[in-house]
C-alpha cells in the first residue's frame, strides 16, 4: 500500500503541475479540450489523493509499524478511533490530510458552481491545483512523505500522545484544517475573477456559501480547541494566546470582517477593493498559521516537530503574497466602488468601522505574535509576549468591537435620522444602562468586566429588538402566531437572522471571558478523610473530602484515580474523580513499555454559574496522600453554550435552498424583511 | 550441584511462606484483592507509585498565597514549556524547573522583597525573557502602542476621508444608488399600506 500511496502522490503532483501550467497560461481559452482537461484535473487530483489517503489509513489500521509514520503515532493497543485520527496527528499525515481535503473542496466547487460562472472555473482549477502541488512538494521534496518505510520493523509503535487521546482531538484538528483549507476556494475564485477581469458581484455570489463554510469550520475548530484545552490540558483555562492559537484566530477575524463587508458590496456596490484584499489576506493568513505551526520559528506548546517544511511554507507565503497583491494592483482601477458613502450615520459606516476593528484586532494579534522576533532583530534581546500582553492590548479592542456589534443593526442603510436613532437606541441603551446599574449595585468594580457586561446587555437589547420587531411585523401582516412568525422570520431571511443568532453566541463568549477574570486557584494536600474548603467568587463554599486513590488497568494505560466527596454550602453534590494515566505499549502480552509521562484527567463539575475544576497533581511519597489543585472558574458554561448557539446560527445562515432572485418566495421574504427593516429604520432617512 | 540445591531451598522457602501467608490472612487477602492498594493505615502506599508521576511535596501556605500566585503569573518558566511559573507548576507535574522557581519566588518574598522587586530580581537573574510580557519601556512601548495607534490613525483618516468625499458627492449632486434590498421589494398596495401603518405606528 505504501508503494501505491507514494505512486499516487507522484502522479498527483504531475497532474497538479499540468493543471497549474495550463490554467495560468490561458491557452485553454482557445482550446475547449484543454478547458475540459483542466476541470477534469480537479477530479483526477481528488481521485489520486483519495488513493493516497486510503493507503495511509490502511497502513494505520493494519498496524504496519514498518511505516515510520505508523510507528511514530500509533501502537497496537491504541483504540481504533484514535488510530483513524492519527492520520492528522503528525506533520506528514496532516500535510496529506490538507491536500486531500483541498482536493475534495476543489471538486465540489467545480461540480456545484453554477454554469454562469463557467469562465472562472478553469482559473479556479489552476489555483487549487497550484496549492495542492505546493503541499505535495512539501511532502515529496521536504522529506515529509507519510509512506516512508523504516529499515527495520519495531515490535510496537510509540503510541499517540495521551493529550491527543481525547474525543475533541478526533474532531478539533480536522475542523480547524477544514476551516483553513476551505479558505482556498474563495481565494481561488477571487484570483479567477481578477485574472478574468470579471469583477462584478458574480464571483461574490459564487463564493457566498464557501466563505460561510470556511468561517463555520474555523469557528467550530477554534471552539473545540478551547474545549480540548480546558478538559484535557488541566491548566484551568481555554485560551493562552499561544502563537498557534493566535494563528487560527487571524483568518477567523479577517473572514468575519469579510462576511460583514461583503454585504455592503452586495447591497451598495461599495468596498470592492477591500473585499478582494480581505479574501486574499485570509488565505495568506491561513498559510501563515500553518507556517508558524510547522516551522518552529516561534516557541509554542502546539508546534509540530521542527523540520525543513517551514521553509517551503515561507517560500510559498512570499510567492503567493507577491503574486496575489501584484495581480490585485493591476486590476485596482477596475474595482472602483459603484456608489459613495452617503452618511457617517449609516449602517455602511458602522460596518466599515466594524471591519476596521476586526482587522485591527487581527493586526494586533499578529503584531504581538511577531513582536518577539522583531525585538530580537532590532535589539538582539529575546523577550516573551504572553497572555498579560495580549490581554492588555486586545481587551479594549474587543470591547469596542462588542459595542459595534450592538450599534450596527440599529443604524439604517444609507442615512439615519436623529429621530430614527433615538427610537432605535432607546431600548438597547436602556438595557445596557440597567445592566450597568445592577452590576454596580452588586458591588462589581472590575472596570473591563463591568463595561463588557453592560455592553453585553446593550447588544442583547439590540438583538432582542430586531427579533421582536421582525416577528411582530409578520404577526400583524400574516396573522401568524408569535412563535410561528419567529420561525418564519428566521427561515425567510436566514442570512440576516442567522447572523444575529451568531451574534448571540459571541455575546455568550464575552460573558464567559468576563467570568474568567474571577478565576481562583487553591492547592491542597489531603490524606484520606481530610477535607478542604474553597470559597467561590459567587460566595458559595465548596467542601471537598478526599476518599482515596485507587489504581487499575484500562485498555492501554494504568489509571490512578483520586476521588473526592464534594458538597456545596452543606448540600452534597456527589463524587468527583481526577486521574493520572500512565500509557504503555504492549509489543506482546506482558511485555510493556511506558510510552509517555503520566498525563492528567481533570474532574469538572459545571453549572450556569461556575465550574469546579479539580486536578489530581500526584501523591506524596507514593502514598494515598494526594496533592490537588482546585480551581473555580465562573461562567465557563456560557462559552460552550455560546459555541452551540454560534454553530446553530452558522448552520441557519448556510442552510441550502431558500429564495432566489425574483422568485415569489423572495418577494414575500423581502417584504417581510423589508417591513422589519423599515421598522429598524432603513427607510427612515 | 550446590547451586541447584540452593535454588530448590529458596523455592521451598518462598512456597511455604506464601502458603502460610495465605492461611493466616485468608479473609484479609480477599479484601486486598478487591482494593488494589495494599498499603497500611490511612495513607496506604500505592501499588504502582510511578504511574502517578514523580513524588510531590506537601502544599504549604505559601503555595496558596495570592501575592505568590500573582508574581508567578508574570514570570515565565524556563523549562521551555512557554507557560508562566504558576501554570507550569500546577499543570505540568513532570517539570522540576517550575517548583524550583516557585521556591525562589517564595524565598525572595520571605527575605522581605516587594512584589516588583522580586520580578526585577528574576529579570536580573534570567534576563528580560523571564517576564511573560515585556515591561513597557524603550522599544517595548511600540509593542503596546502600535496596534491601538494604527487603529486610531486609520479610523480617523477613514472618518475624515469619508466625510470629505460625502460632501463632494453632495455638492456634485450625485444621486445615490438605491439599496439592493428595496429595488426588489414588490408588494401590493394593501401590503404597502400596512407597511406604512406599521412604520407610522412605531414612530408614534
Amino acid at each position: 500500500m505504501t508503494l501505491l500511496g507514494s505512486f499516487a502522490l507522484w502522479v498527483c503532483w504531475l497532474v497538479g503541475l499540468w493543471a497549474a501550467i495550463v490554467g495560468f497560461s490561458g491557452k485553454w481559452r482557445e482550446r475547449p479540450d484543454l478547458t475540459r482537461s483542466l476541470i477534469r484535473s480537479s477530479y483526477a487530483i481528488f481521485g489520486l489523493l483519495l488513493v493516497a489517503a486510503l493507503s495511509l489509513w490502511k497502513g494505520l489500521l493494519s498496524h504496519d509499524f514498518n511505516i515510520e509514520y505508523v510507528a511514530a503515532y500509533t501502537s497496537s493497543n491504541l483504540p481504533t478511533y484514535y488510530v483513524v485520527a492519527a492520520f492528522w496527528a503528525g506533520q506528514k499525515g496532516s500535510l496529506l490530510f490538507w491536500a486531500f481535503m483541498l482536493s475534495i473542496f476543489a471538486s465540489i466547487a467545480q461540480f456545484t458552481t453554477s454554469r454562469r460562472y463557467a469562465d472562472l472555473l478553469p482559473y479556479v482549477a489552476a489555483v487549487t491545483a497550484t496549492i495542492v502541488v505546493f503541499f505535495l512538494s512539501a511532502m515529496l521534496f521536504g522529506h515529509e512523505n507519510p509512506f516512508e518505510r523504516l529499515a527495520f520493523t519495531p515490535a510496537d509503535g510509540n503510541g499517540l500522545n495521551p493529550q491527543l487521546q481525547n474525543v475533541a482531538m478526533t474532531i478539533h484538528p480536522p475542523m480547524l484544517y477544514l476551516g483553513y483549507i476551505s479558505i482556498s476556494i474563495p481565494f481561488a475564485f477571487a484570483v479567477a475573477a481578477l485574472l478574468s477581469r470579471r469583477l462584478d458581484t458574480g464571483w461574490l455570489h459564487a463564493i457566498r456559501k464557501w466563505t460561510l463554510v470556511s468561517w463555520f469550520f474555523l469557528s467550530c475548530g477554534i471552539t473545540l480547541g478551547m474545549w480540548w484545552a480546558y478538559v484535557e490540558l488541566g491548566w484551568g483555562g481555554y485560551w493562552a494566546w499561544d502563537p498557534v492559537e493566535n494563528a487560527s484566530l487571524l483568518p477567523w477575524l479577517t473572514m468575519t470582517a469579510f462576511l460583514h463587508s461583503v454585504m455592503i458590496q452586495e447591497k451598495r456596490g461599495m468596498l470592492r477593493r477591500w473585499n478582494m484584499t480581505l479574501v486574499i489576506g485570509s488565505f495568506l493568513l491561513s498559510i501563515f498559521g500553518t507556517f508558524i505551526t510547522r516551522s518552529g520559528i516561534i516557541a509554542s506548546v502546539h508546534s509540530f516537530a521542527q523540520s525543513n517544511v517551514g521553509y517551503f511554507f515561507l517560500a510559498f507565503l512570499v510567492v503567493a503574497s507577491i503574486a496575489s497583491f501584484t495581480l490585485l494592483y493591476t486590476r485596482w482601477p477596475l474595482l472602483e466602488a459603484e456608489v459613495k458613502l452617503e452618511s457617517m450615520l449609516s449602517r455602511e459606516a458602522a460596518f466599515l468601522f466594524n471591519n476596521l476593528m476586526l482587522v485591527g484586532i487581527a493586526f494586533s494579534v499578529l503584531w504581538g505574535t511577531l513582536f518577539p522576533i522583531l525585538s530580537e532583530w532590532i535589539r538582539g534581546e529575546k523577550i516573551t509576549v504572553g497572555p498579560p500582553f495580549f490581554n492588555k492590548v486586545n481587551v479594549p479592542l474587543g470591547i469596542l468591537l462588542l459595542m459595534l456589534t450592538g450599534i450596527g443593526p440599529l443604524i439604517a442603510w444609507r442615512k439615519a435620522s436623529v429621530s430614527n436613532l433615538r427610537r432605535q437606541f432607546l431600548f438597547p441603551a436602556g438595557l445596557g444602562l440597567l445592566t450597568l446599574i445592577v452590576l454596580l449595585l452588586f458591588g462589581l468594580r472590575d472596570f473591563y468586566v463591568v463595561i463588557s457586561l453592560s455592553l453585553a446587555g446593550f447588544v442583547l437589547g439590540t438583538l432582542s429588538q430586531e427579533f421582536y420587531r421582525g416577528t411582530r411585523a409578520r404577526h400583524s401582516m400574516y396573522s401568524e402566531s408569535y412563535p410561528y412568525a419567529l420561525v418564519r422570520l428566521i427561515g425567510r431571511n436566514r442570512r440576516r437572522y442567522g447572523g444575529y443568532i451568531v451574534h448571540l453566541g459571541i455575546l455568550c463568549y464575552f460573558v464567559a471571558f468576563c467570568g474568567y477574570a474571577f478565576k481562583t486557584d487553591k492547592e491542597a494536600t489531603l490524606k484520606p478523610g481530610d477535607t478542604v474548603q474553597v470559597k467561590s467568587p459567587f460566595g458559595n463554599t465548596y467542601s471537598l473530602t478526599h476518599i482515596g486513590v485507587s489504581q487499575y488497568e484500562a485498555l492501554n494505560r494504568v489509571v490512578s484515580a483520586a476521588t473526592l466527596d464534594v458538597s456545596r454550602d452543606g448540600k452534597k453534590l456527589g463524587i468527583m474523580k481526577s486521574e493520572k494515566r500512565q500509557h504503555f505499549s504492549e509489543a506482546s502480552p506482558g511485555v510493556r513499555k511506558n510510552t509517555f509521562e503520566p498525563s492528567t484527567e481533570v474532574a469538572i463539575r459545571s453549572d450556569l454559574r461556575e465550574d469546579l475544576y479539580i486536578v489530581y497533581a500526584g501523591s506524596v511519597d507514593g502514598t494515598e496522600e494526594a496533592v490537588y489543585r482546585i480551581t473555580i472558574i465562573p461562567l465557563v458554561w456560557w462559552l460552550w453554550f455560546g459555541g452551540g448557539v454560534l454553530v446553530f446560527g452558522g448552520l441557519v445562515t448556510m442552510w441550502p435552498g431558500g429564495p432566489t432572485a425574483r422568485s415569489p418566495r423572495l418577494i414575500g421574504a423581502n417584504y417581510g424583511a423589508g417591513l422589519a427593516e423599515a421598522e429598524t429604520g432603513a427607510v427612515a432617512g | 550441584m550446590s547451586t541447584e540445591a540452593s535454588h530448590r531451598r529458596t523455592f521451598l522457602k518462598v512456597g511455604l511462606a506464601v502458603i502460610a501467608g495465605a492461611a493466616f490472612t485468608g479473609p484479609a487477602g480477599a479484601s486486598a484483592q478487591q482494593d488494589s492498594l495494599s498499603g497500611e493505615g490511612a495513607t496506604g502506599t500505592l501499588r504502582d507509585p510511578y504511574s502517578t508521576g514523580r513524588p510531590l511535596d506537601r502544599v504549604t501556605p505559601a503555595d496558596n498565597d495570592a501575592t505568590v500566585q500573582r508574581i508567578e503569573h508574570q514570570l515565565k518558566c524556563s523549562c521551555g514549556c512557554n507557560l508562566d511559573i504558576f501554570t507550569c507548576r500546577t499543570t505540568d507535574f513532570t517539570c522540576t524547573t517550575s517548583p524550583r522557581l516557585h521556591k525562589e519566588v517564595v524565598g525572595l518574598l520571605q527575605s522581605g522583597l516587594t512584589e516588583d522587586k522580586v520580578i526585577d530580581q528574576f529579570v536580573v537573574e534570567y534576563g528580560e525573557q523571564a517576564l511573560m510580557a515585556p515591561k513597557p519601556v524603550g522599544f517595548n512601548i511600540a509593542g503596546y502602542v502600535v496596534p491601538g495607534a494604527v487603529i486610531a490613525i486609520v479610523g480617523t483618516t477613514l472618518a475624515l476621508y469619508l466625510s470629505r468625499r460625502r460632501t463632494v458627492t453632495a455638492a456634485e449632486g450625485i444621486t445615490p444608488a438605491p439599496i439592493g434590498h428595496y429595488d426588489r421589494l414588490d408588494a401590493t398596495p394593501e401590503e404597502l399600506a400596512r407597511l406604512r401603518s406599521e412604520v407610522s405606528r412605531d414612530d408614534g
